[in-house]
């Protein structure tokens, strides 16, 4: 018992998390693209299944998880545009469109699981990558710096991502469009190819964050993802529509799951007092929403198709 | 004015127009999803031809196939006529699931205190105690959104996460089985209920109970209750456009809270007759929502919006949708194709209706623009204030 206060336990535990963070920190940032173009993409969850589903499949075939990412990737460049079609294009409702998405990502991913493989078999996965040096530090170097490769890039498209949407052209444009798509329009600012892309990111970034999820477990299922798709939509507005606070949310849903797996494989509390801590960040997020809610304003044109000069 | 005033006939003409695409939108979604389905078929070696007859046969061919589908149907209706309350009030519920969890526990756990009471007290019990939990599920994400200007569509999600986890928690300790116990098992399962709160069975030692009764039930109610109260025409009219509603003196707030209590309540009675009426008469869990939900929380916008969102439509809709997923089985005992494959169909169908939808709203505005010069011409015209009646708004 006295074990779990030790450093080692304690540093595997938080390294855990941040591994535990990524998908949902990557789905959420895509998501993040998406809203503040003034797109709401409910399909997360399915696009991360069918990613996960590629990524896994590509690893076992291929013994190479870089390709399954990489197939990950496609799975999501597909869905994304698919996406884009249907809510910008054919100026579907948002609040359900997505629904869609994610009934056809669940069904079709365990489809091919079922007819492809079969039984679970477990994958390849992602080599430790430590960071020459700064892995050796005590304490911090395992923490931060002794991951696999993808996980560094994850965290690392949050400044990216920072950088895109608040300092270059196509950011701008991106919260033109969310903010007043007419004003924007009028600008020549093409509304349409603007969200076609915030949207496409999202869905890719939602392929990676499957297959990354897939790959990093070494196996893949009906399900998979248990509704974390949905939850980074959540984060999303949990983080107030920025990379930072997307990442923020994503960590403290990460830290939780680890603590709670850790207090649970340690036999430390009854199995179902842990069941009732894995609820904390589900109730957290509910209220955030609600200071959300209050205190930062979603983009103004979110959920809104648009409609020259309608 | 009068001379470019549309004659009644073409009025006529462009409503029945509209009309005909609201029907045909959900029939040719349902068609293009089968296409699909076809080439997936083919695309897995199965003939689609013999695939399909095998599902229609095996979800309708026989008495036991119609009873396994009026099963199936039960919780889809009921959810599917949920999410229609809401759609009509103009909130969106993401929440079925969610809510169909929030029932069953609150049936469950009614139930499980009610050892030695009669069936004629502890059945309706049990059901309300569902239909309480489903409501008290979906008021909250209704409050959250009338007072603190929540979007419902997360909170929904963020409560079924949370709806989720309760339950696998109180599953696994407070509520388990204590023979689960005993053994080491530890099967997150609740003990047997009381045999008093069974759905009775039309035929004793069958399978066919009450449920899908109390589904059409509560469907016919709600079509009542939405075109046929003043409740229901608030409801609606704040769906139409809460502003107007608002300078009518109606509260957009409580009709919003009241339109998500409701159909909560829906998929809470979805849930309890879901524990009620299962074969071990149990609550189990898998740990995932869709484990005990079999996707219906979703799978009931599926069947809502090929209802045209009215609740009698809905009625025909999930039997059908009720049918493609006992079909399913068939098939995959036909052609080893798996169930999967429905659940991919029925999420096409979302967005072939939601891809259509544009292009029967343009139909419909033109219409209405039709119409309205037509009011205008004849200012005298009943503008009556009592509930209007369903015929002419059913698929606004």
């Amino acid at each position: 018992m006295a074990d779990i206060f030790s450093a080692t336990v304690i540093v595997a535990t938080l390294s855990s998390g941040i591994r535990l963070a990524v998908p949902l920190l990557l789905a959420s940032l895509g998501e993040a693209f998406g809203q503040r173009s003034g797109v709401l993409n409910l399909g997360v969850d399915g696009i991360m299944l069918l990613g996960a589903f590629g990524g896994y499949f590509t690893t076992l075939k291929t013994q190479s998880p870089w390709l399954g990412l990489a197939v990950g990737l496609g799975v999501g460049l597909v869905l994304g545009l698919l996406s884009s079609v249907i809510s910008v294009s054919l100026l579907a409702e948002q609040g359900i469109s997505g629904i869609g998405v994610y009934l056809f990502g669940l069904g079709m991913s365990d489809l091919l699981f079922q007819k492809l493989v079969g039984t679970p078999l477990p994958a390849a996965s992602f080599q430790k990558s430590p960071i020459p040096f700064l892995s050796e530090i005590p304490v911090v170097g395992d923490l931060f710096f002794n991951h696999s490769i993808p996980i560094y890039l994850a965290f690392l498209a949050i400044p990216v991502s920072t950088v895109i949407i608040n300092r270059t052209r196509f950011g701008m444009n991106i919260r033109a469009v969310g903010e007043n798509p007419e004003a924007a329009d009028s600008q020549g600012i093409s509304v349409t190819r603007v969200r076609y892309a915030a949207v496409t990111i999202g869905g890719i970034l939602a392929g990676a964050a499957g297959a990354v999820l897939a790959i990093g477990l070494g196996i893949f299922q009906q399900n998979l993802t248990n509704a974390q798709g949905f939850i980074a939509i959540a984060l999303v507005y949990f983080g107030a529509w920025r990379p930072l606070g997307v990442m923020a949310g994503s960590l403290v849903y990460g830290m939780v799951s680890a603590v709670v797996l850790l207090l649970k494989t340690r036999g430390i509390i009854p199995l179902g007092a842990s069941d009732l801590a894995a609820m904390i960040p589900a109730v957290i997020t509910v209220l955030a929403l609600v200071v959300a809610a209050r205190r930062f304003r979603a983009p103004t044109a979110l959920t809104k198709p648009f409609i020259r000069g309608g | 004015m009068t001379s470019r005033e549309p004659s009644e006939a073409a009025v006529r003409r462009s409503r029945l127009g509209s009309h005909l695409l609201s029907y045909s939108v959900p029939v040719l979604a349902v068609l293009g999803a089968f296409a699909i389905g076809a080439v997936m078929l083919a695309a897995l070696g199965a003939n689609p031809f013999t695939g399909f007859w095998a599902m229609a046969k095996g979800a309708f061919g026989s008495s036991g196939a119609l009873v396994e589908t009026a099963l199936k149907s039960t919780p889809l209706l009921l959810v599917g006529v949920g999410i229609t309350i809401a759609f009509r009030a103009n909130v969106i519920n993401i929440g079925g699931e969610g809510q169909m969890v929030a029932g069953a526990l609150a049936s469950t756990i009614t139930a499980l205190g009610m050892t030695d009471v009669p069936a004629w007290i502890a059945l309706p019990l049990a059901l309300a105690a569902g239909v309480a939990g489903g409501a008290i599920w979906g008021a909250i994400p209704g409050a959250l959104k009338a007072y603190f200007g929540v979007n419902e569509i997360l909170s929904t999600i963020m409560l079924n996460v949370v709806a989720v986890q309760a339950m696998n928690w109180l599953l696994r300790d407070p509520l388990i089985d204590p023979m689960e116990i005993e053994r080491g098992t530890r099967i997150p399962q609740t003990a047997r209920l009381p045999e008093s709160t069974d759905l009775p069975l039309f035929v004793e030692g069958g399978r066919l109970h009450i449920g899908p009764l109390i589904a059409v039930g509560a469907a016919v109610l709600v079509y009542v209750l939405l075109w046929r109260t003043t409740s229901g025409y608030r409801l609606r009219a704040v769906g139409l456009s809460a502003d107007a509603a608002r300078y009518a003196g109606m509260s957009v707030e409580k009709n919003v809270v009241w339109a998500l209590t409701l159909s909560g309540a829906m998929s809470g009675l979805a849930g309890a007759i879901l524990v009620l009426g299962s074969e071990g008469h149990r609550m189990v869990t898998d740990g995932s929502t869709i484990g005990f939900t079999g996707s219906a929380g979703f799978n009931g916008i599926v069947t809502a919006l090929f209802g045209g969102l009215h609740p009698l439509w809905t009625i025909p809709s999930s039997f059908l949708f009720g049918g493609l997923l006992v079909g399913a089985i068939a098939l995959q005992r036909a052609a080893q194709v798996p169930t999967a494959l429905v659940l991919a169909l029925n999420g096409l169908v979302v967005l072939f209706v939601v891809s259509l939808d544009r292009y029967r709203r343009q139909l419909k505005e033109r219409e209405e623009q039709s119409v309205s010069s037509v009011v205008t011409a004849a200012p005298e015209s009943d503008e009556s204030d009592s509930p209007p009646s369903g015929e002419d708004d059913d698929h606004g």
